[in-house]
């Protein structure tokens, strides 16, 4: 009845190839934590299951230097948490893939799967998107390299086109004083999906914002970068006019849904009170880097 | 309908299986292999129950493909005793009434285990967010977190 | 036998199923397999309320790989103008619950099973099965349920001269309350609704069965009664009782819920139709969205206080939400809301009220939580508004010995003051609580009491001597929470021998006589009770021949310390005989020594509890955490403390997702919207704090030991001691559960 392919090929070539070759039939398996959940559930039924995981870009982690990385996009985020080097340079990265589901769950969930899924509450794109990570896409016709926001295009859609595969995440370069942070609301205090998802990266000197970018996540049908938010905190000591305009700016993009976790009404409240707690967080860290 | 041999090592002995792509490694687990041990609570990654090691990382086995355990190392449940001795935790576990119907118990002994493996000295706050994620519905978590704690100190102790 | 000087009552012994437990050996429910088996699914209504007016299976059954088909036609029909009880069960409402019959009452509910090679073949097949279903509009919650122009669920059931979703009352009554609050001084009357919760049990229902070629039936399953799954099965099948064998499986969880069966009847049609074993396993959707939860609840409370804190009259109205078929627990909040308190006019008034959700089984203390929720939060009320300590008011109100209580009997012992009391002195209630720690976070002491029923009931006990003097008892109770473990503590004391040379195990249908239910409290109450019974008679039976080894008498002979002497200097020196030594000798005086006990077992006093917590709200995002939790319940006598704390943790922590995070979500089809674990909230661990439980044991003076039945009071208490903590903390009663973020921020916002 289930006559479903498995290949774990060892090689992006014979990935992109067997991917395209599929003709949409195929589902690409990094950890499996929301593959595996959606074909039980009968959501979705692949017909060629291709394993990602014996691709060495797909799993590496690379010190580019200067607090620049490159993350290959099946890396769990159980692994990276033991980069101590990753963690010291982008801790809000870091804790957003280690906030999904349990640590079972981070034993296998990675950043790729989690933006290719593209739930609106996928923990570690907020964060993504306001570290300015850059992903690097393979298909049939070349690589290319995006903007990370530009790649979820709906709830459970992106803007790939068939056959691409996402190969890895680039993390910019840190300056001095540069860290990020991110906050979720969940109701309990672990296992939820987020409510209200927001990831702040900020570069201090003398106390003062001198680039930010934030990441507003659960409350629109994709991952928002909030610029208006960011040009908010940008001159200002994040102070509370700041802080208050930030949070208005965040609140002004929302455009959630109610649903079974949460309303309209709660998570545009939410969406104000996390960026000022996250941008307090990120502005902790980057004072002591 | 061709099925996939696998080869793989639980518990440290070489085992192998025929499995379908779509089984999950907890399906054949409890099918062909008999190792009815892990247990299947929801079948989505929420409850921990099916909690396993591969190659020594905490992992739900409803979340990962049977034909994935191609070449690793699992470890279940059933291998935690070494020969007839208990580990500290199954000990420290029956000596505080950490259990009540046992359902949850593998999964909370393979995820402690992992959790002291990498944490030896965990305060009650690691150790409650390291277990965030096996569900138990008849304890209420206390006796677990204790027997942990207590067990965590024991086994510092006698590693000194 | 309350000596403090016993050796294995009252000790942390390991239990005697321990060590399968821990390294996975113990068989569950879903862990069995049988030589041939095949598998069988259900097909489930895709709508909430339904007609259904033909199946047709013949897809289905040609589908190769496919060995059987069975709908509501195999199963035995209990008309409905005929009520047949089964203990409190309805086999009216069984039969249609396992199957549907003339309607579809809830989304998921059963319309047909089918058995094949597969489970893949089986859920194929069920994809094949064309069923004709006239959709009907569907009503929900007890409001729309109850509305004059609601979907009504059962054309024949009448109420008040009218077609109706109300399927049944329950009214208790005491003097006169109209009389009663035109005494009062202050009256308060509120309105609280609870959303369903389910049980949660971490095992989801599951059985292999087999029906042999000569009819008979081997059920291998877990439940809270191998006796009731024969029992039910027999109904439902058809076949007789002796030709049925129910086997416990060890169980992953019951909590009540697990007192009725989903499947062996359909499992067991299917073993027949196909002549093959047969294999059912609920996924955790099936198990969320078609078993039975605990209703959701209406209530309005209104009491009447003097300014001194003197309760003069009671009135609860509450409404309960049964789901497709009748059957909601009215005992439990009409009967023990107001039971604690002697209260001289009371009017206590329950409704079930049928909607199109799955029916409700059995959960811990079944209706009495809600009910507690409402009344509890209304005396945190009076008791602050008249200036008054809560505990106090509590204690001025108690029940006393003999006062007749609203449900029925005279009170013996009464024990709740002690419990209050309990609270009153604990370290916990007099820590200075920080209200406002720092910015946007409040914190808030909250307390409240609970009372149930318990119960005593039929249990029979096996104890036998082996040959080589050690000790096998069989209980005829599954063991849910260690209750083996203070079997085997009884009867180690009471034989006199090493702990460890104890065995205790289950029986099944055909091997131990007839025990009723695990459940109500009552496993170790009863099945102490009938041990105690047991080993009397063992003793007994190793007097009578260490005399006739001695030669005198068998009054002339005691039993103490696991060895048999001569009663006093009078009856001769002989050296002490022990367990050992008469064992291996017992087949050349007479016979194996061992005996077999079933009662009726009687004298179980109500549980009560008086509980304290601390919570914190996060102002900003409105989420309500708790911080420390203390719960002080009358035990009797703790048999094996460590379980019967953890009861009394477990049943709070349950009482915890009840009062913050559980709830059932349904969307406009009427389909639940939050059928996983991941969206029905229960706390993971890093939710709660620990639990401190003050065990007191004032001994039940109708029981050999002294033992009093705990798991079910602990969760009556907690949803309105949270509440009355939010209160403290927030200055804001909430009367609608759970207080979940979004409803807290709603209430903060409306100042």
């Amino acid at each position: 009845m289930t006559d479903i392919r498995y290949l774990a090929p060892n090689t992006l070539e014979e990935a992109v190839s067997a991917f395209a070759a599929a003709s949409g039939a195929a589902s690409i398996l990094a950890g499996g934590t929301d593959l595996l959940v959606q074909m039980r559930a009968g959501v979705r039924k692949p017909g060629t299951i291709i394993d990602i995981k014996k691709i060495p870009a797909l799993t590496a982690i690379e010190d580019l230097g200067g607090g620049a990385f490159r993350i290959g996009a099946a890396v769990a985020g159980g692994v990276l948490a033991e980069h101590e080097g990753f963690r010291k340079a982008w801790p809000g990265v870091l804790e957003a893939i280690n906030l999904i589901g349990s640590k079972q769950v981070q034993g296998r969930a990675s950043p790729g799967g989690n933006l290719c899924n593209s739930s609106p509450a996928g923990d570690s794109v907020p964060a993504m998107v306001a570290a300015g990570a850059v992903v690097t896409i393979q298909g049939p016709n070349g690589r290319r390299d995006l903007p990370v926001e530009a790649v979820p295009a709906g709830p459970g859609r992106t803007t790939l086109a068939p056959g691409e595969i996402v190969v890895c995440f680039t993390l910019p370069a840190r300056p001095k004083g540069a860290s990020d942070a991110y906050l979720r609301m969940i109701p309990r205090t672990e296992m939820d999906i987020a409510v209200v998802g927001v990831g702040v990266n900020l570069t201090m000197e003398g106390g003062v914002v001198k680039a930010a970018r934030v990441g507003l996540g659960a409350v629109a049908p994709t991952v928002l970068l909030v610029e208006d938010a960011a040009k908010a905190l940008v001159g200002s000591k994040l102070d509370d006019a700041a802080l208050e305009a930030a949070a208005a700016a965040c609140r002004a993009v929302c455009k959630p849904i109610n649903d079974k976790r949460g309303t309209i009404a709660y998570r545009t409240k939410v969406a104000g009170v996390l960026l000022k707690r996250v941008a307090a967080i990120a502005a902790a860290r980057a004072g002591g880097n | 309908m061709s099925k996939t041999h696998v080869t793989t090592t639980i518990n440290g002995e070489p085992m192998e299986f025929l499995t379908d792509a779509s089984s999950s490694l907890l399906d054949v687990l409890r099918g062909p292999l008999g190792l009815t041990g892990t247990k299947e609570g929801c079948g989505t990654g929420d409850c921990g129950a099916c909690s396993v090691t591969v190659d020594g990382r905490l992992m739900c086995s409803c979340l990962m493909l049977a034909v994935e355990a191609e070449g690793k190392s699992i470890g279940t449940i059933e291998g935690m005793a070494q020969g007839g001795q208990l580990h500290p935790l199954q000990q420290k576990f029956l000596e505080m009434a950490a259990l009540q119907c046992g359902i949850c118990t593998p999964g909370v002994l393979i995820s402690a285990r992992a959790l002291l493996e990498k944490n030896p000295d965990p305060t009650e706050e690691e150790v409650r967010f390291g277990l965030a994620g096996n569900l138990c519905r008849c304890t209420g978590y206390d006796k677990i977190v204790r027997a942990v704690l207590e067990t965590a100190a024991d086994m510092r102790e006698a590693a000194r | 036998m309350n000596e403090m000087s016993n050796k294995w009552i009252g000790a942390r012994t390991i239990r005697p199923d321990g060590a399968d437990k821990v390294t996975g050996r113990a068989t569950y429910s879903a862990d069995n397999t049988m030589p041939g088996m095949i598998w069988g699914k259900m097909l489930r209504s895709p709508h909430a309320h339904a007609r259904i007016r033909s199946i047709d299976t013949s897809k289905a059954e040609a589908l190769p790989g496919v060995k059987a088909v069975v709908t509501a036609k195999d199963v035995v029909d209990f008309p409905l103008d005929k009520s047949v009880m089964l203990g409190i069960q309805d086999m009216r409402w069984m039969c249609r619950n396992v199957m549907a019959r003339e309607k579809a009452l809830f989304h998921g509910h059963p319309v047909a099973a089918v058995a094949a090679v597969s489970e893949e073949v089986a859920a194929a097949a069920c994809a094949l099965i064309e069923v004709d279903y006239e959709v009907l509009p569907h009503a929900i919650e007890i409001e729309d349920a109850i509305k004059p122009d609601a979907p009504i669920l059962h054309e024949w059931n009448q109420f008040e001269g009218k077609p109706s979703n109300i399927t049944g009352t329950m009214v208790l009554k005491a003097g006169d309350v109209e009389k009663g609050f035109a005494e009062a001084d202050l009256v308060v009357e509120r309105t609280f609704t609870t959303r369903p919760v389910h049980q949660g049990y971490i095992e989801p229902h599951a059985c292999t069965v087999s029906h042999a070629a000569d009819g008979r039936v081997t059920i291998w399953s877990s439940s809270q009664g191998q006796f009731m799954v024969r029992a039910m099965t027999s109904l439902l099948t058809g076949i007789p009782q002796s030709n049925i064998r129910a086997i416990p499986a060890e169980i992953g969880g019951g909590f009540g819920a697990k007192t009725i069966v989903y499947l062996e009847p359909v499992a067991v049609l299917l073993s027949r139709k196909s002549g093959r074993p047969v294999k059912i396993v609920m996924t955790r959707d099936e198990v969320q969205r078609a078993t039975g939860p605990a209703p959701g609840s209406l209530m309005t409370v209104k009491i009447g206080a003097k300014k001194d804190g003197t309760l003069v009259a009671a009135q609860g109205t509450f409404y309960l939400q049964a789901g497709g078929l009748p059957g909601s627990p009215l005992r439990g909040p009409v009967g023990c809301s107001f039971a604690a308190y002697a209260i001289p006019n009371v009017l206590s008034t329950g409704y079930d009220v049928v909607s199109n959700r799955s029916k409700v089984a059995a959960y811990r203390a079944p209706g009495a939580p809600h009910g507690a929720f409402a009344t509890e939060s209304v005396l945190d009320e009076i008791a602050e508004k008249l200036g008054l300590d809560p505990l106090d008011m509590r204690v001025r109100n108690s029940a006393k010995p003999g006062d007749k209580a609203i449900y029925g009997p005279n009170f013996g012992d009464v024990t709740f003051v002690e419990t209050i009391d309990a609270i009153r002195k604990h370290p916990h209630y007099k820590a200075p609580l920080d209200k406002n720690p720092r910015p946007g976070v409040k914190r808030g002491r909250g307390v409240a009491s609970g009372f149930w029923y318990n119960a005593g009931g039929e249990s029979s006990v096996q104890v036998n001597i082996t040959e080589d003097g050690n000790v096998v008892v069989t209980t005829g109770h599954p063991d849910v929470g260690g209750s083996r473990a203070s079997i085997a503590n009884v009867v180690a004391e009471l034989i006199g021998i090493e702990h460890s040379h104890v065995n205790v195990i289950i029986g099944d249908t055909q091997t131990i006589g007839f025990s009723n239910l695990t459940g109500g409290s009552r496993v170790t109450f009863a099945s102490a009770m009938v041990a105690t019974a047991s080993c009397e008679k063992v003793i007994g039976q190793l007097k009578d021949r260490a005399a006739k080894i001695w030669k005198i008498d068998a009054e002339a002979v005691k039993w103490e310390d696991g060895m048999a002497l001569p009663a006093g200097d009078n009856a001769g020196k002989f050296p002490p005989l022990s367990l050992k030594e008469l064992a291996a000798k017992a087949n050349e005086m007479g016979g194996p020594i061992g005996t077999q006990v079933q009662l009726n077992t009687t004298g179980a006093d109500p549980g009560f509890a008086t509980h304290c917590v601390d919570v914190e709200v996060d102002v900003d995002l409105g989420i309500v955490r708790v911080l420390r939790y203390t719960a002080a319940q009358d035990v009797g006598r703790a048999l094996h403390p460590g379980y019967v704390e953890g009861q009394i943790q477990g049943g709070v922590v349950q009482g915890i997702g009840w009062a913050l995070s559980e709830e059932y979500l349904y969307d406009r089809n009427g389909k639940v919207d939050n059928a996983t674990f991941l969206d029905y909230r229960m706390p993971v661990c890093s939710d709660v704090p620990m639990i401190e439980p003050i065990m007191l044991e004032i001994p039940n003076s109708k029981h050999p030991q002294g033992v009093r039945g705990v798991g079910e009071a602990p969760i009556v208490p907690p949803l309105a001691a949270i509440a009355n903590a939010v209160h403290d903390a927030l200055g804001i009663r909430f009367t609608a559960l759970p207080m979940s973020p979004p409803k807290v921020t709603e209430r903060l916002e409306q100042g």
